[in-house]
């Protein structure tokens, strides 16, 4: 009955979090739906002619992903903050980082990999060519992990405010920029029928470098505020 | 402070100082906790108890003066019960986020029984009232290796009952040479000797 090791507890973690999500799919389907609406309103606005979306799908399909990404970010350690499980988190004497490593990597797995294997949808409804929606999905799965890891530093450090929505939007928006400009590069690269490979591999690097950083800052940002 | 416990303290607190809000809490409080020692701080509403248990047990780590030295990984049990109302209580305890340890279920099923919890195992708790919320955090007693407790109110919404159990559990954890640091307004009824740490009047006995 010794305690957990590290990876055994991350594990554990990780099965908690997928196994709380299950238990709520419509926190799941939230952002899902708020992704369709927000994509079938760009036509409304635009005018619905296809070569005119054709131009503009890379962008908005981009700016949606992380708008519903940054919708969601907010609550990953919310609850656990409301039922006092975060301080028993913090206090646990397995590393604080791996921990919320686990608990970015839930929240990627119920949010980003689910909006990028969706993307293809939206991506024919808005005219997209065919040929660069496997770019677009790829580029999607690594972008999103990148906003999750970086929403979940954003929310770390709001989780102790009442109302941390509106700072944590101030907070991580800036940050979110690099990969909203390379992400969108490789659709439209893909699009035009250039190698869209660079942009991947500078999505790459940034989400290497993101799990490296995020979860030291994570850690730190949770320690703040169950001490605040 | 007890002369007759032996060896190193499983937590120390050296010269500890609290300012709130302009006020002065508790200033230059010292005391070390051993092994078979039962400490029961006591204070009003306000008084810093709860300030003084998460400084103790490491939550608090700034914005106080003094140290904390801990020998052994406390287990705090703290205001809010750390229980998921998607969860059923075994599967908070089997998953539970302070990593203490691995579980079986029968270890559960014996915890949770000791608790009255028993035939609650697999329902999901956000049909548990908030007593038995509390209830399910306190199976972690019964589950738990750690020497040392740290319980802030650990009594909150506990029937009469509950309470009796729970304060004979306290003493037998002590018996058996473990520790309790515990904040409650109520006098404990245990067999064994109690420390009062008041934070009006410093440390008595």
């Amino acid at each position: 009955m010794s305690a957990p090791h590290t990876g055994q507890f991350c594990a554990l973690l990780l099965r908690r979090q997928l196994l709380l999500a299950m238990r709520r799919p419509i926190e799941m389907g939230n952002p899902l739906l708020f992704f369709t609406m927000v994509i079938v309103l760009f036509p409304l606005g635009l005018g619905p002619a296809p070569d005119k979306l054709a131009i503009f799908a890379p962008g908005v399909l981009w700016i949606t992903a992380l708008l519903s990404n940054l919708l969601t970010s907010d609550a990953v350690f919310r609850s656990d903050f409301d039922d006092g499980s975060l301080e028993q988190l913090v206090l646990a004497p397995q590393p604080l980082f791996l921990s919320a490593l686990a608990y970015i990597l839930a929240h990627w797995l119920t949010t980003g990999l689910l909006l990028a294997l969706v993307s293809p949808i939206f991506a024919l409804m808005l005219n997209l060519p065919v040929s660069a929606l496997g770019t677009l999905i790829v580029s999607l799965l690594l972008g999103t992990a990148v906003l999750s890891l970086l929403g979940g530093i954003g929310a770390a450090l709001t989780v102790g405010l009442k109302r941390g929505g509106v700072l944590i939007s101030l907070l991580i928006l800036p940050l979110y920029l690099p990969v909203l400009i390379f992400g969108t590069a490789a659709v439209q690269a893909a699009v035009t029928g250039t190698p869209s490979g660079p942009y991947l591999a500078i999505l790459g690097a940034m989400l290497s470098l993101a799990i490296a950083l995020a979860p030291l800052a994570i850690a730190a940002g949770l320690r703040i505020s169950i001490d605040a | 402070m007890s002369s007759s416990a032996a060896g190193a303290p499983l937590l120390a607190a050296q010269s500890l100082s609290l300012v709130r809000g302009g006020r002065e809490l508790f200033c230059e409080l010292s005391v070390e906790v051993h092994g078979g020692q039962l400490w029961q701080i006591e204070g009003s509403n306000g008084a810093g108890k709860t300030s003084l248990m998460r400084i103790l047990c490491g939550l608090s780590r700034y914005g106080f003066e003094g140290e904390v030295l801990r020998s052994v990984t406390p287990l705090y049990l703290g205001h809010q019960p750390a229980v998921k109302a998607l969860l059923s209580p075994r599967e908070n305890l089997q998953w539970h986020v302070s990593g203490e340890g691995l579980y079986s279920n029968e270890q559960i099923d014996t915890a949770l029984a000791r608790v009255g919890l028993c035939g609650y195992e697999d329902v999901p708790s956000h049909t548990l009232s908030a007593g038995q919320h509390r209830r399910v955090n306190l199976a972690r007693l019964f589950l738990s290796e750690a020497r040392l407790w740290l319980l802030d109110e650990p009594f909150t919404a506990i029937d009469k009952q509950g309470v009796d159990e729970t304060q004979a559990l306290l003493a037998s954890h002590v018996d058996g040479g473990g520790a309790v640091v515990m904040t409650s307004h109520q006098p404990l009824q245990v067999t064994c000797n109690v420390h009062t740490l008041n934070l009006v009047h410093g440390v008595v006995s």
